[in-house]
């Protein structure tokens, strides 16, 4: 019998060619493409008075440049808003070459295509814009304040206010024997590839045909928006994603301004033409995550168990809204995790500010729901004097209760239902690999050597494999070689492996015999994209979908050339076989050929399946109902989202001194479904904490109050190096099968960096002794705090306000 | 506007070759763009992130720090010349796919070629020395850990097949 692939820790099929420089990411290609460079905006905030080329004119090797007056048609209009909700009331995308106005350091003004990169910069340079500069609205407090305003015709800065609640939440914080509030700020990070964007574009004059290769995380998404910007039946465009460098939410976005404007001046020039973005472009045009400040009130009983939850929360979208309010409503909704609190209310403001657009980064809204959550329930646990875990546990939606409907609406249009999770043996597991029970003493020992360690623990519940859908193509080929294919693309998450895996299982073939292609429009066009941890969930359903479909196939056609019965008949080892007599057997190729009735032979093989051979004289070759050849496609659209969970915990130990904050142990316990490959998770597990740590302790993005950005290179960002990662992360799993794919699986991509702002937090809190409520926090900040805190006693101190102002 | 030009012969991966560019060339864009190695890879074009590593008459240096017509007539070994000749992985590549070390696999070829000559200096490295080692490479992706583990295993390997190496060579009688 084959062993199963699902669950196995295969190594991964992609990494041969990927070590041997043999990749192909986007640059790597078009080495003879025109590239093209662009002249951003230097101003957080101005009217653009002229636009003079005429310097530029000189430089040789010049091919092009556009200013907004040279674009016509749909690529005149602003840039799609891709997520329209009716809680937006000032939805304002930017142009894809600004018009009259910037409103963020980083803004395409202008495009130069010339015969490569450097000749490009040259004529960039020689540009010379005239501006009238305006004030800028900097920070989630300007915004909110707004004195002045991000667009004239929104007022107050809002482009979007949305509440939800469910119950009563003001009158049970009110009846409520124990109430809280709890101010919270969280800063800016960004998802930061180490490949940047980029984009390649052919035109064809000869059949009026573009493609395009773009580092996207959605190919079908970029072929709808390209198709309809140039005025291209869709079918003349053809997308597909190269190697791509990492993505990490960012590069969901849909089209940036050069992904439109290098086909534009491919098919203007009739030459390739390339964009590659730089890395301080990285910084100052793609995209940012995070930024929200927080107020919480909360009400709850002598158990801690939460009468009531009411949040309010101002979150900061940049200039502009293209990807709607995905990040906050994730936020939003994400916050409540394992919990029920008895009633609950939020409303939030996304608000406009002069500086980078701000759309999803892996973990989307998530980290920043979960530290509210999070915060308030040590905050519950410090008032009430209570162990932190004990309050978690009292507040858990239990086994029993799934699926949990919280009566509210999530991130994809559909009602917040969770189909699974048990969190109480989460928890237990997690206590256990941190030991969690020993911690007052080991605490106690430190300080008495002046030692100063925390403990903390933050638990997630992440909606992960939206819809609305994915597909799945198998083919087995004559050779007997198997071709799959989904539309999702790929940024380094294993997809072509775990895909295999599965084909691998339900084929009853070798990996070896399997190739899978992601993100290639011309392979597989109906897709939605990567994101949210919905890669393995939707297309990996699909794709297992697709390959039962062909495995029906292939032992009806075998029963009739084996003349048995198909329910007789086995796969093993890509051999189709009679069960109890493996002589009777025929090589899955073999079965190809039969599929598809020929007149011509063209090789050995197909004499196999001519007309004077093959078919019962009184059928049509092909049969109703019946299609040539051994192949299937199918589709996996999810009722809802299924949820994973997971709890991580940190012991920090903080310096007396320096306030250097080190980690001493990182502990995490999963649930993701089903494992596909427990070596690819693991991989996903460790680079989210990293990035978890990264945002937590390192990571800002630091505007002046002139909207410039301080850091906008890898110098100044502090993106962690190996250094700065704990030196192991202990990693338990659970796997509670989700009950709505045909696999179990829950998506594992985002789960690492949740709860990261939240553990931190609590950890360095529990070191100190008094409450951290603004995240990221770096030594210098640690060092502010204990001074302001110095003559309280901290270790008695709680974390907010005892007697609410309301 | 792009200056003179200059021609210049660099030995890439033991192969003589010839180029002309302009003095602002960078080596990163030279390999890249002029030679057509593109396993080289640049991400930030600052100095930062090590992906544009390459060894430099063995030692590793930031081609996007460096200009191409400074290092000619030198040798340079990039992530291309690192299997041997029949296409075997080198020891430090075989590591880093049983230590699933890469995942998008944009950061490994300064990872593959600063371990390379790291292991040479140090070629029995504890953890901390594989810290050591990587400390100045960025990965956004694997979180480290398993890169760590691919520096320890790959060192394994190394012994592994010069012990094999010796073996053989025992064995056809060429070592007393
Ligand atoms: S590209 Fe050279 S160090 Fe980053
Ligand atoms: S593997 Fe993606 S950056 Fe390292």
């Amino acid at each position: 019998m084959t062993s199963r692939m699902v669950g196995q820790p295969v190594n991964r099929v992609e990494d041969p060619r990927l070590l041997v420089g043999a990749g192909r990411f986007l640059d790597d290609l078009g080495q003879d493409a025109a590239e093209l460079a662009v002249l951003r905006s230097p101003h957080a905030h101005a009217r653009i008075t002229d636009i003079d080329v005429t310097a530029a004119l000189e430089v040789q090797g010049l091919l092009a440049i556009y200013t907004y007056e040279d674009l016509s048609g749909p690529l005149a209009d602003p840039l799609p808003l891709l997520i329209p909700h009716p809680a937006i009331c000032a939805g304002r995308t930017q142009y894809a070459l600004a018009r009259d106005e910037v409103n963020y350091v980083g803004e395409a003004i202008a495009v130069v295509v010339a015969e490569n990169r450097y000749l490009a910069e040259d004529a960039v340079e020689r540009i010379v814009v005239s501006y009238r500069p305006l004030p800028p609205v900097v920070g989630v407090q300007a915004a909110r304040a707004a004195e002045h305003l991000v667009h004239e015709d929104a007022p107050g800065n809002v482009a979007a206010h949305f509440v939800q609640e469910v119950g009563d939440a003001a009158a049970a914080i009110a009846a409520a024997p124990f109430r809280l509030e709890l101010e919270l700020a969280i800063e800016r990070s960004a998802s930061t590839p180490l490949e940047g964007r980029g984009v390649l574009a052919q035109w064809d004059s000869d059949s009026q045909r573009l493609r395009m290769w773009t580092s996207t995380q959605t190919s079908t998404g970029v072929r709808a928006a390209v198709a309809a910007k140039l005025g291209l039946d869709l079918g003349r465009v053809e997308v597909i994603t190269p190697d791509v460098g990492g993505g990490f939410g960012v590069k969901i976005v849909h089209p940036w301004p050069e992904e439109v404007l290098v086909p534009m001046a491919a098919r203007a020039l009739g030459r390739p033409v390339k964009f590659t973005e730089d890395r301080r472009e990285h910084f100052i045009s793609a995209a940012h995550e995070r930024g929200q400040l927080q107020h919480i009130e909360v009400g709850f009983d002598a158990t801690g168990r939460i009468l009531g939850l009411s949040v309010r929360f101002w979150h900061d979208n940049g200039a502009y809204l293209p990807y709607g309010l995905i990040v906050p409503i994730i936020t939003s909704t994400q916050l409540l995790g394992p919990y029920k609190p008895g009633a609950y209310r939020v409303e939030f403001d996304s608000l406009y500010t002069n500086t980078v657009i701000v759309t999803p980064y892996r973990g989307a809204g998530r980290p920043q729901g979960v530290y509210a959550m999070e915060r308030t329930l040590d905050a519950i646990a410090g008032e009430l004097g209570l162990d932190r875990s004990v309050v978690r546990a009292t507040n858990f939606i239990q086994p029993s209760e799934m699926p949990y409907d919280h009566g509210l609406i999530f991130q994809d249009g559909r009602p917040l239902v969770y189909d699974s999770g048990d969190f109480p043996a989460s928890l237990a597991k997690l206590k256990a690999l941190v030991g969690w029970d020993d911690w007052p003493a080991y605490q106690a020992a430190a300080r008495a050597q002046g030692r100063q360690v925390g403990l903390g623990l933050a638990c997630y519940v992440e909606g992960t494999g939206v819809g609305p859908y994915e597909g799945g193509h198998v083919q087995i080929e004559t050779s007997g070689r198997i071709k799959v294919a989904t539309g999702l693309t790929s940024q380094g998450q294993g997809h072509q492996t775990a895909f295999a895996q599965i084909v691998a299982d339900e084929l009853g073939v070798s990996m070896d015999d399997i190739e899978v292609v992601t993100g290639d429009t011309r392979r597989f066009p109906y897709a939605v994209g990567t994101f949210a941890s919905r890669a393995a969930v939707t297309s990996g359903s699909a794709i297992a979908l697709a390959a039962r479909m062909v495995r029906r196939k292939i032992l009806k056609v075998a029963a009739d050339a084996l003349e048995a019965d198909p329910e007789d008949l086995e796969i093993v080892e890509g051999m189709v076989r009679v069960k109890g007599a493996p002589g009777v057997a025929m090589a899955l190729g073999t079965v190809a050929v039969l599929s598809n009735p020929l007149r011509y032979a063209f090789d050995e093989a197909s004499k196999a399946a001519t007309q004077f051979v093959v078919g019962d004289s009184d059928l049509p070759p092909v049969n109703e109902d019946d299609e040539p050849g051994l192949e299937g496609r199918d589709y996996y659209s999810p009722l809802r989202s299924t949820f994973a969970n997971g709890m991580h915990a940190v012991i920090v130990e903080t310096d007396p001194e320096t306030a250097e904050i080190k980690i001493l142990r990182y502990c995490v316990v999963h649930d993701c479904g089903t494992l596909i490959n427990p070596l690819i998770v693991e991989g996903q597990v460790h680079g989210g904490v990293a990035q978890g740590v990264g945002g937590a302790l390192y990571e800002r993005l630091v505007y002046d109050d002139a909207g410039q950005l301080q850091n906008a290179s890898f110098m100044d960002f502090l993106m962690p190096y190996v250094s700065e990662v704990p030196e192991s992360i202990e990693i338990d799993h659970l796997e509670t099968p989700s009950p709505l794919n045909p696999l179990g699986i829950k998506g594992a991509g985002e789960a690492g960096v949740i709860p990261s702002a939240a553990v931190f937090a609590s950890a360095i809190s529990d070191a100190e002794g008094f409450a951290i409520t603004a995240m990221p926090i770096s030594p210098s900040d640690l060092f502010e705090l204990r001074r302001r805190h110095a003559g309280t006693d901290r270790h008695n101190e709680s974390i907010a306000k005892k007697e609410p102002t309301r | 506007m792009t200056g003179s030009w200059h021609e210049l012969t660099l030995i890439v991966n033991e192969v003589p070759l010839r180029t002309t560019v302009p003095a602002r060339r960078l080596l990163s864009d030279c390999l890249r763009h002029d030679l057509g190695l593109t396993g080289t890879h640049v991400g930030c074009e600052h100095g930062v992130c090590g992906a544009c590593t390459v060894l430099v008459d063995g030692v590793p240096m930031r081609s996007c720090l460096l200009l191409a017509v400074s290092v000619d007539g030198q040798a340079i070994t990039t992530v291309e010349g690192l299997a041997g000749p029949d296409g075997e992985l080198s020891a430090v590549q075989q590591a880093f796919q049983d230590c699933h070390g890469l995942q998008c696999g944009f950061c490994t070829p300064g990872f593959l070629t600063t371990i390379t000559a790291g292991l040479i200096g140090c070629p029995d490295p504890t953890a901390d020395d594989a810290r050591e080692m990587i400390g100045g490479n960025l990965c956004r992706c694997t979180g480290y850990l398993n890169i760590v583990a691919a520096v320890l295993r790959a060192a394994e390997l190394t012994r592994a097949r010069s012990g094999e190496v010796a073996d053989a060579a025992v064995d056809s009688g060429q070592v007393p």
